[in-house]
């Protein structure tokens, strides 16, 4: 017994910090002939290896292939390279602004571009999405305005949600976005309620929610998949995976134990754990997920494997928790130029081509900045009057904030 | 007309209300075959089916979760939190959440959502099973908070809360469910039976929220009391001769201000009463608004009686509860201090 050694408390701690040399010799990347694709009606059970495995179509040497290839014709491929180079032209100049003064904060969501434009294109533009505050790719990929989107960000007086919530947190019941939340989860459980409710209205339309992997911590994960599986709702609910929660890498949200998509296998939901930066694995997974909710299978957990290349938002400086160029050599490569790769390797795109479709969308975005500065800026207005703010706490406003408003002055 | 308990009433309003609106569902933990630990969803999953009335696994999180979502889709969920003790859990999707969506989206999205509770002690129920959080709730704008003291207001607050297009926390004093409890614990129990208020249309009929009902019409001193406490403060005023006018006052938020005022303003006294534990209770919201409104006109202090800042105890919850006799000492003290 004397030898035996003594309990030691465990608190994770990731591989590299800075003024380390970052390393992912670590990941196990299999090749995308690795992993077979099932019938989306498939049980559960008979596909545990997806949670662990990572699926991919996109090579090395950007072709596609294996039996998760979805196909895509290169229209739809070029599409969504625009809009990946739109989403990243968007955020370079809306992360200026803000360095600027001209809001208070900005996210990013460089080098995960691929998963919300992919699912975007994946999902029926009907289909209801419950996003966390990094999937602004699904606005775009849905021809959003960037126009309404920049006077959200800017709180000015074109903005629909009348300055109330902070920058980036969209809202658009038209385009089928839900309403952002700060408070991290809640957003996945609601989706699971929102589908609920298409399958009780006979609906075919899904749900779809997004989660960082930090936040599967949140009870809200666990209310998810609990009444997702027992109530087969028709959702897809999706954990992006970036490797970092401010500066908590997925070891801390248990990833040193098991995969965020073997989460799943405990509720009898299919799990499938995909490289979130081949553009072409992600619609095919979102795709497969979607025609198992449609046909009644109920829900799909999928992990999307990615990495994120920037700081977690405007008011974080990741120099001072992970060494500097990791982004540089994540082994899954940056989305964009994989995607590009591709359609270079297919004849359909070209590098003149491609500086003209990157110089298009850097135009469109200052267009567009134009005029919603037009409308106004968080720091030199014109914003909401200060009496909306008063408006919609309840639909008819009651007496006592009647009351309130006209002691404010308004 | 027929004498209906609270729970017959509150299973007649939910009735009516899946009957008239399909797209009302209500769920909660038990709530389905079973008809829910108090009964009140008795019979509802045979008449209406399956997916109108049923079942949730235990997670009151989740169970508010599927509510909001639901109500973004366009449904109307009345959802059952099978104790008040159990609501923490969902706090985070009705604080942050329900109550909030309306006005972080703009007026896109809502959340018209009735989360029907039963609330306060008196059944050996102990801490986990018999508290008053409504002031919790009085403090979140965006959500209405609602607490009727009878059958006949239960069903009509009832249909105009889940009518409402805005979220509704319906506390529901368990104590209450199968007769006005008075407080005097130790004497044989009385029901619904012989009642004024024990009388419930069959059909629909709305009680409309933010408005108080006068209990007791009196000249000396206002009573606002709400829930079990309104039949507490009736035993009050019958035992102490203190000629008091009782305020039910039925809804928190928004509260009937006015009601308040003009009989605080006619009586000149005021004494609160609530069942939940003194320090930031809703007494302390009351007794400023009070102040606010009626300083001129009053000849006491105001005065609150509530339930003592401990737990909800319970061998001793007896000695916890504001009964009778706390009510009476408030109501001499006011009339003695001018």
């Amino acid at each position: 017994m004397k030898n035996e050694p003594l309990p030691q408390l465990h608190i994770p701690e990731p591989l590299h910090r800075p003024g380390d040399r970052p390393d992912f010799g670590y990941l196990n990347i299999p090749e995308p002939a690795d992993t077979a694709c099932p019938d989306p009606l498939v049980r559960p059970s008979e596909i545990r290896d997806l949670a662990f495995s990572l699926i991919r179509v996109l090579d090395a040497d950007g072709i596609a292939t294996g039996a998760w290839n979805p196909k895509l014709l290169p229209e739809l491929l070029r599409r969504a390279l625009a809009a990946i180079l739109l989403t990243r032209a968007y955020d370079d100049r809306m992360y200026r602004g803000q360095r600027q003064g001209k809001t208070s904060f900005y996210m990013k969501c460089t080098g995960e571009e691929a998963i919300a434009v992919g699912q975007a294109f994946a999902l029926s533009r009907d289909d209801m999405l419950f996003p966390t505050y990094r999937q602004q790719g699904l606005l775009i990929a849905r021809d959003w305005s960037l126009v309404d989107m920049m006077c959200q960000v800017y709180s000015n007086s074109r903005d629909r949600l009348k300055g109330r919530q902070m920058p980036v947190f969209y809202s658009s019941k038209e385009a089928g976005f839900f309403s952002i939340s700060g408070n991290l989860g809640t957003q996945f459980s609601q989706a699971v309620g929102w589908a609920m409710a298409a399958a009780y209205k006979h609906d075919n339309r899904i749900a779809a929610a997004w989660i960082g992997e930090g936040a599967t911590a949140e009870p809200d994960f666990h209310h998810a998949l609990t009444f997702a599986s027992i109530f087969k709702a028709p959702v897809i609910l999706n954990v992006v995976n970036n490797q970092w929660a401010i500066s908590s890498f997925s070891g801390i949200a248990g990833a040193e134990q098991t995969t965020f998509a073997a989460r799943a296998l405990g509720f009898g939901i299919p799990a499938l754990r995909v490289d979130g930066n081949d553009l072409l694995a992600v619609y095919a997974v979102t795709r497969w997920a979607a025609d198992r909710a449609r046909s009644n299978g109920g829900p799909t957990l999928i992990e999307l494997f990615s990495y994120r290349a920037d700081a977690h938002s405007s008011s974080d400086d990741p120099s001072k928790y992970r060494p500097k160029g990791e982004a540089d050599i994540w082994p899954l490569g940056d989305p964009m130029l994989r995607l590009k790769q591709h359609l270079i390797r297919l004849g359909e795109w070209s590098e003149a081509r491609h500086s003209v479709a990157e110089a298009e969308a850097t135009e469109r975005v200052r267009a567009a900045d134009r005029e919603a500065q037009s409308y106004g800026t968080l720091s030199d207005g014109p914003g909401h009057s200060p009496g909306t703010m008063f408006e919609d706490v309840f639909k008819e406003m009651p007496l006592h904030l009647r009351r309130q408003r006209q002691q404010a002055g308004y | 007309m027929a004498a209906m308990t609270m729970v017959q009433a509150i299973n007649s309003a939910l009735d009516i209300c899946l009957t008239r609106d399909p797209d009302v569902v209500i769920f909660g933990e038990d709530v389905g075959y079973f008809g829910g630990v108090f009964r009140c969803t008795e019979g509802l999953q045979r008449k209406h089916g399956r997916t109108r009335t049923f079942d949730t696994p235990i997670a009151e999180g989740g169970i508010l979760a599927v509510a909001v979502g639901m109500g973004a889709y366009g449904l109307r969920p009345v959802v059952e939190i099978q104790f008040a003790d159990y609501i923490y859990p969902a706090t985070d999707q009705l604080i942050s959440e329900a109550a909030r969506l309306r006005h972080r989206s703009g007026g896109e999205f809502s959340a018209p959502i009735t989360v029907r509770t039963p609330c306060g002690g008196g059944i050996y129920g102990g801490q986990t099973h018999s508290q008053s959080p409504e002031a919790i709730f009085t403090h979140v704008c965006g959500i209405k908070t609602v607490m009727p003291s009878n059958p006949y207001d239960a069903k009509g607050l009832l249909i105009s809360a889940i009518e409402d297009d805005d979220p509704v926390i319906f506390f529901e004093p368990k104590r209450l469910y199968n007769g006005p409890f008075d407080g005097h614990h130790n004497r044989p129990v009385t029901s619904w039976t012989n009642h004024p208020l024990g009388e419930v249309p069959a059909e629909y009929y709305r009680v409309e929220l933010g408005k108080a009902s006068t209990a007791r019409q009196g000249s000396t001193v206002t009573v606002l009391a709400y829930g079990t406490m309104v039949h507490v403060a009736l035993a009050a005023v019958e035992e102490s001769g203190v000629d008091a006018e009782i305020l039910d006052l039925r809804t928190l938020v928004p509260l009937d201000l006015d009601a308040i005022v003009e009989s605080v303003r006619k009586t000149g006294r005021c004494v609160i009463v609530h069942e939940a534990t003194l320090t930031g209770g809703f007494g302390a919201e009351l007794a400023a608004l009070v102040q606010e409104h009626c300083f001129y006109s009053l000849y006491a202090p105001i005065l609150r009686v509530a339930g003592w800042d401990t737990p909800y105890p319970h061998a001793l919850e007896w000695s916890y509860f504001p009964g009778p006799a706390r009510v009476a000492d408030a109501l001499r003290q006011v009339m003695e201090a001018s």
